[in-house]
């Protein structure tokens, strides 16, 4: 299969780990940004096709995880109002707010609808005229084009019962967030390769000179992430900080040019409270004041609603790549994906449940069968 | 950020047990082995039960006997590959084959939705009888309940069955033994992608088909090569790693499974990337795997190929010499990485 077995080819990808042993001569540091990269190092063990000396750490670029427990809570709230229709993608319904998760509001029967797309939420929304249909649309740059798509045809098509629950976040203030940082380890970023599909690589170079520390933007197969670890490195040992392109078959310098215009025009940058980490300014995308009029938190209500976040689990160390999850004290006891302290651990992307997943041996009881 | 005076460290509160049941206790992992574990067996428990086995198998009169049951809930009722009908009663045909028996008699429980068309009520009944007769069975017994409107998903099917167990053998997880080789009949996946690709209105350039199929055949071809089959099971909810951990914990047994040898379809792998499911944990309704001992497994292999369900059977691991009730992955790179039950169903990913 052209662009997935290619990617997976064992032979290749111990050429390119031989590659990598080749090129280090002392210890680095790394870290992947994308949530979904790490889950392919996870799954495919490409950490343990790497020296000893190399060193990967998550960063903080999973949607779901770093999704305030505020707006979890404002979701819910709009699943319990009657009549309403809370749309969103399907890793929302098992993360924790406060108190429960979506999940739960659906057992106990809120409308609660897994969708893949906003624009899939907004044809519900046309189907059902006479209900307030949300779409709680969370997500880095990748899936806000879809919700200002989804935004751009309601208000166009004057589709009155639509709103949205927006909480999107942009990569390069987390990146700059954790570079800045006392507790920061990180030497070389893989930037994540959606993200920059869209957005295209230009707002990294300046965070690239700034910190000088490499970024190079890595797609999700092992022999992309391989690629990019292996560039990273040889920057590293060159002594340079360059921003460089190992997606290249999905990204180009400039990104999409029409979805980012969109974005313009439906957006507004805004500071944003990030899970676990606390609020990083200009951080956040929210509807810009042409868009106001589909702010699902006015329309609900919502804005007086706020969860203070308590400090109950080390997540927010792990966003930063301060901590691996399975350091953490509750990792694979008191916290598991079924009892998550934290959204890190309930997240198909976080750090937490891919460590969960693919290095914890577990000691289940036995299952009855179907 | 240390310059950031709102900035810290912080995670929500835990979050306890369901209170109530969430549709992720039917997704065939690790909430809906708790919710066996700590409702359902302790209310029922008995030996017949506690053999953590697709069918019970009891004595009766000198002759060995399988039972079973099984409901179908699928939306929507008809997909490529198959109907709810012809769910219903594979399903259950092959639960019985999984310990090794005849199928003789079923029964068929229909909770109807109110308004549910006719054509669609006789095309499924033809279909259950058609696939009962198939397979030498009986449908001889049944009950009709209908719903109001909005109650129900049209149709829900329950099928039980009775078979008659003629080998000699003991066809359960506890027959597992360290040294048994694991085959399977074929590529997995394609059910649980035909449905979803059907209900979500997602369009490929193929149309996925469900492997529905009635497995008895296949597994009497096994035991007429004379493959002494320690344990069968079909691999359903859940898909092939879910099947392979119950067994690897009922059994006490750990086992090894080679990614590179788990036969999965291009079409079906490039399904699952879009959705962001591993096939390892997608459903099938005509994949079984077989537990036999090394030294048989080529036989029984070249017995599975030569039946049509199984011409692209595979050896897909072992069952090693350590005993702790986990199954491990050797990747295509040779890192070798535990498989465990995932909470509930695979649910979309993000991007």
């Amino acid at each position: 299969m052209k662009y997935l077995s290619e990617f997976r080819d064992p032979a290749a990808a111990r050429r390119l780990a031989d590659a990598i042993a080749a090129t280090v001569t002392r210890p680095w540091t790394l870290m992947e940004v994308c949530g979904g990269q790490t889950h392919s190092i996870m799954k495919y063990g490409i950490d343990r096709l790497l020296p000893e000396s190399v060193e990967l750490i998550h960063g903080p670029g999973c949607p779901v995880c770093v999704t305030p427990l505020e707006y979890i809570d404002k979701a819910i709230a709009i699943a319990e109002t009657p009549g309403a229709i809370l749309c969103t993608f399907g890793d929302m319904l098992r993360v924790p707010g406060s108190g429960r998760d979506l999940l739960s509001v659906k057992a106990a029967g809120g409308d609660v609808r897994a969708v893949y797309s906003p624009l899939d939420a907004l044809k519900i929304a046309r189907a059902h005229p006479d209900r307030q249909v949300v779409f709680f649309s969370v997500g880095f740059e990748t899936t806000a084009p879809g919700t200002a798509m989804a935004a751009f045809q309601a208000q166009r098509d004057a589709i009155a019962n639509f709103s949205l629950l927006v909480c999107h976040v942009r990569v390069p203030p987390a990146m700059e967030a954790i570079l800045s940082s006392p507790n920061n380890r990180v030497q070389g970023f893989l930037a994540a390769g959606h993200v920059c599909a869209v957005m295209g690589y230009a707002e990294y170079e300046p965070i690239a000179e700034r910190y000088r520390v490499p970024i190079v933007v890595t797609g999700f197969e092992p022999l992309d992430i391989l690629a990019g670890i292996h560039d990273c490195l040889v920057q590293l040992e060159q002594g340079r900080h360059e921003v460089s392109n190992e997606y290249a078959r999905a990204v180009t310098h400039d990104g999409n040019v029409p979805a980012q215009a969109l974005m313009r025009q439906v957006f507004c940058v805004v500071d944003r409270q990030w899970r676990g980490l606390g609020s990083i300014a200009q951080s956040g995308l929210g509807l810009s004041a042409d868009y106001a009029s589909l702010d699902a938190e006015s329309r609900f209500e919502l804005h007086a609603l706020s969860t203070p976040e308590p400090a109950e689990c080390l997540s927010g160390l792990v966003l930063q790549g301060a901590l691996k999850p399975d350091r953490c004290p509750a990792f694979g006891s008191r916290c598991t994906p079924e009892h998550p302290l934290g959204a890190t651990m309930v997240s198909s992307e976080g750090a937490c449940a891919a460590y969960y997943r693919y290095r914890h041996t577990a000691t289940a009881t036995p299952a009855e069968t179907a | 950020m240390n310059e950031n005076p709102d900035f810290q460290l912080a995670c929500p509160t835990p979050i306890g047990i369901y209170e109530h049941v969430v549709m992720a206790h039917g997704g065939g992992g690790r909430l809906m082995q708790q919710l066996l574990d700590k409702l359902v067996q302790p209310a029922f428990a008995n030996p017949y039960l506690a053999a953590r086995h697709d069918s019970a198998v009891f004595e009766q009169g000198g002759q060995r006997y399988a039972f079973t049951t099984d409901s179908y809930v699928v939306k929507p009722m008809f997909f490529p590959g198959g109907d709810i009908g012809k769910l219903a009663v594979c399903g259950t045909l092959n639960d019985l084959a999984m310990a090794g028996a005849k199928p003789l008699f079923l029964s068929a429980g229909l909770i109807i939705e109110e308004g549910l068309p006719l054509a669609d009520l006789q095309r499924i009944l033809n279909s259950m009888a058609e696939t009962a007769r198939a397979a030498g069975a009986l449908i001889v017994t049944g009950d009709t309940k209908v719903v109001d409107r909005g109650k129900g998903d049209g149709l829900y099917i329950n099928t039980a069955g009775i078979g008659l167990i003629e080998h000699g053998g003991t066809i359960a997880p506890a027959s597992v033994r360290p040294g048994d080789a694991v085959l399977i009949n074929g590529d997995i996946g394609r059910h649980g992608i035909a449905i979803m690709a059907q209900r979500e209105g997602l369009a490929f350039e193929t149309t996925i088909e469900s492997d529905c199929a009635d497995l008895s055949g296949l597994v009497g071809a096994l035991l007429e090569a004379g493959i002494e089959i320690h344990c069968l099971r079909d691999l359903t909810r859940g898909g092939l790693a879910s099947a392979l951990i119950e067994i690897a914990q009922a059994a006490g047994v750990n086992i090894e499974v080679r990614e590179a040898d788990i036969p999965v379809r291009e079409d079906v792998q490039g399904a699952c990337e879009i959705l962001g499911f591993d096939p390892l944990y997608v459903a099938n309704e005509g994949r079984l795997a077989a537990f036999v001992p090394a030294d048989q497994a080529e036989r029984a292999l070249a017995a599975l190929r030569q039946h049509p369900l199984g011409a692209d059977a595979a050896i897909i691991g072992q069952v090693p010499g350590s005993s702790s009730g986990a199954v491990n992955l050797q990747t295509a790179f040779g890192i070798n990485r535990p498989l465990d039950l995932l909470s509930g169903e695979q649910l979309p990913r993000i991007c």
